[in-house]
């Protein structure tokens, strides 16, 4: 008997009428009790069902790390590439294929140290997927070192006499390398990190949402959930999610994170400018080979 | 000092005491506990004054281990596997320039199919980069090399892996025997770099050469390489003087004087293949031992001493050349060249596959009556394969390899769906 995902009994019965179990695959996560990467493979299977894009309509690309684990965990087409390629196998996935609904997923130390080269080239290429980067501020899989999200001060293995580097700011980063869609989601809310999911994946573009999620099992100070659950905070009612000024105050508050869509703008996507060449250079488009 | 102690642990005690000035690492297992060792030394000062970096990338961490060697800095990194493959780029640079920076790579496989495990493939990857590369077979040697390494070098200017096996060596825990500061001192004199950052007396580094002299620069790293087939063995007979034992050195038999059968291998696996061969001689098979320590350069006339009686050589190797056989074998056999000697390449242990005694027994006493194919693969589950290929013959579109012949063998752990 293959194992099937746990919910409560009495969720099961309403999860399995809204129809996300679909999108669940057999196989067991893997990761801690208590990892907020759980409410994220809860969150994706209801923003996919909720938008009415079929598991065979999406594909799930991950890099390495505890996070990246994540595609063995849903029931849709799943590539588990190298440390921090996860950005550059999806443009290619995207673009070989714009069929496909493209979601990246990967940690802070996957998207920002070994991989940070290629988020500004996704970003301000607007390659149509959606990034949702899983931040523990702290590389899970090998077992707890700094990560470029670690907070001074944080003591790990590789920093037992305390982290000097200073934290990156992702947010802020994909602000201004020109992503046109920008959001904070927090595990520890997953009804909100869902609509958030749904609605990352909705925007047609570049999507980059930033999930704050504690690793409980290497964390014990810094992001935990007590700590967490104490500085995030709702969006001002009166944030204009056009206004990109506004977005970069929002993300330069790092000390009582934000939550909620940041940024959005439209701009022509990768593929646009693409076909727009083909077309330009006398071809159609519609020639192109696309497997559905 | 005796104690009982990891290998890592030993590891990064015996680089502590070679009193390097620049560490840089990005964690990978299994080499992580190293580096996080050396960490732990900087915290209590006994590391002192030592900068440890932590960077973003391997590829980072041999670029930062190249700018501060040229800056005049002992230098030491750590790294295993896919860490290994991403920093090849900067892995050619720091040989090319004749850095002599000291890395541990804690062997184990390359991707894909992804696997944490132990093999050679990752560092027998680069033995044409330029770096010597030392193998250990024990914890006790793991840590004596990286006194070694540090020390040839440095001497010629040349940059060196230290190999030792991922798991197997790096999280054992053994007994090693820790020099005392004063030995490892009398050994490694300070760092006197042949070229150097000075702001006194002001080069550059990092030349373009053109076809006019690209060949002899090349060829110098290769004559470099040859010299230090001559001054190794010297530097490990001072290391006896010092320190009281045998290690490093280019390579070493055991029971092999009337052999007919010589296994050649390197690493941990030389272990359980002596075990083997102690039982076998017990029961009267004339069979020995050859163990590689220096694979870069290769000691190609050693290789040939010891091995010119013997009427065939097993060359037992945890790597591929895929599309050929066996890497260390290839090497072996040029030793061996114009001589009747049969060379049966093995390939075993890939992905950490466990290599047995008892898959050992079986065989030696194969190859022993030549019985073994040129080129074979130690517990090759050759069902498992056939399957695979029937099913590429049988369908266009058969998905990804690894994952059909898992779902084969009933393993759900890594199901997609
Ligand atoms: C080239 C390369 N270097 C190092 C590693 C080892 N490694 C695997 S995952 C990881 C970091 C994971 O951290 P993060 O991306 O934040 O993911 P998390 O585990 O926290 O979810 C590292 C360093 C690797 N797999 N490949
Ligand atoms: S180690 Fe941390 S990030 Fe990884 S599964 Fe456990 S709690 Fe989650
Ligand atoms: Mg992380």
């Amino acid at each position: 008997m293959t194992p099937q995902p746990i919910y409560l009994e009495e969720k099961l019965k309403e999860v399995q009428e809204s129809g996300r179990l679909a999108y669940r695959s057999k196989s067991m996560p893997t990761w801690c009790p208590g990892c907020g990467y759980f409410s994220i493979v809860d969150g994706l299977p209801g923003a996919l069902n909720d938008l009415g894009i079929a598991p065979k309509d999406a594909v799930v690309v991950s890099g390495i790390g505890c996070s990246s684990r994540f595609p063995f965990f849903v029931n849709t087409y799943g590539f588990h590439t190298l440390h921090g390629r996860v950005l550059p196998v999806a443009t290619g996935i995207k673009t070989a294929n714009d069929a496909l609904t493209v979601i990246a997923v990967g940690g802070d130390g996957d998207g920002f140290a070994i991989g940070g080269g290629h988020v500004p080239h996704a970003a301000r290429r607007n390659v149509d997927l959606t990034y949702l980067l899983f931040d523990n501020g702290i590389y899970g899989l090998t077992k707890g070192q700094t990560s470029p999200t670690s907070s001074v001060g944080f003591k790990t293995p590789t920093s037992p006499y305390e982290n000097p580097d200073q934290p990156l700011n992702p947010l802020l980063m994909v602000l201004t390398y020109g992503a046109t869609w920008v959001g904070q989601a927090y595990a520890g809310r997953p009804q909100q990190l869902e609509t958030m999911i749904k609605q990352a994946i909705a925007h047609r573009g570049f999507s980059y949402l930033h999930i704050l999620s504690p690793c409980v099992t290497f964390d014990k100070t810094d992001r935990t959930y007590v700590r967490l659950g104490d500085l995030v905070r709702d969006l001002p009612a009166n944030h204009d999610k056009g206004d990109l000024g506004a977005a970069l105050h929002l993300a330069m508050d790092t000390a009582t994170p934000a939550l909620g869509v940041f940024y959005e703008t439209q701009r022509p996507t990768l593929a646009d400018a693409l076909d727009g060449l083909v077309e330009k250079a006398g071809g159609s488009v519609g020639q192109k080979r696309r497997t559905a | 000092m005796l104690k009982q102690t990891e290998g890592s642990r030993a590891v990064a005690e015996a680089v502590a005491l070679c009193r390097p000035e620049v560490i840089c690492a990005y964690p990978i297992s299994p080499q992580t506990h190293i580096v996080e060792a050396l960490g732990e030394m900087v915290k209590d000062g006994s590391l002192a004054p030592c900068e440890f970096i932590n960077v973003e990338s391997e590829f980072a961490a041999m670029s930062v281990a190249i700018g501060s060697s040229c800056a005049g800095a002992r230098t030491y990194t750590a790294t295993a596997s896919q860490g290994l493959l991403y920093m090849v780029e900067a892995v050619y640079n720091a040989s090319g320039l004749g850095l002599p920076i000291v890395m541990t790579v804690a062997n184990r496989a390359i991707g894909a199919p992804i696997n944490i495990w132990n093999d050679h493939s990752d560092a027998l990857s680069q033995r044409d980069s330029g770096w010597l590369q030392l193998f250990a077979e024990t914890n006790q040697e793991a840590l004596d090399l990286h006194i070694q390494a540090f020390r040839l070098g440095e001497e010629l200017s040349l940059p060196v892996m230290v190999c030792m096996d991922g798991f197997i060596l790096t999280h054992a825990y053994e007994r090693v025997d820790m020099p005392t500061q004063a030995q490892v001192d009398a050994y490694l004199p300070p760092f006197e770099p042949r070229q150097v950052l000075d702001p006194a007396e002001p080069v550059s580094i990092g030349a373009m050469v053109g076809p006019e002299a690209f060949m002899e620069v090349r060829y110098l790293a290769h004559a470099k390489q040859m010299e230090a087939l001559k001054l190794i063995p010297g530097y490990a007979n001072e290391f006896r003087e010092i320190f009281g034992r045998d290690s490093g050195g280019l390579c070493h038999t055991y029971r092999a004087d009337d052999a007919e059968t010589i296994v050649v291998a390197m690493g941990s696996v030389l272990g359980t293949i002596k075990d083997t061969v102690d039982q076998m001689r017990d029961a009267g098979h004339k069979i020995g031992v050859l163990g590689i320590t220096l694979f870069r350069p290769f000691p190609i006339q050693q290789v040939r001493d010891a091995l010119h009686n013997a009427k065939r050589v097993v060359v037992l190797e945890k790597s591929l050349a895929v599309g050929l056989g066996g890497i260390l074998a290839t090497n072996v056999r040029m030793a061996l060249s114009a001589l009747p000697i049969d060379v049966y390449t093995v390939v075993a242990g890939l992905g950490g596959r466990p290599i047995t005694r008892r898959s050992l027994h079986a065989l030696f006493r194969k190859a022993e009556q030549d019985e073994i194919d040129a080129v074979s693969f130690l517990d090759l589950n050759r069902d498992a394969v056939d399957k695979q290929l029937a099913r590429e013959r049988a369908h266009r579109r058969t998905g990804p390899a690894a994952e059909a012949m898992l779902r084969d063998l009933g393993v759900v752990a890594a199901k997609l769906a």
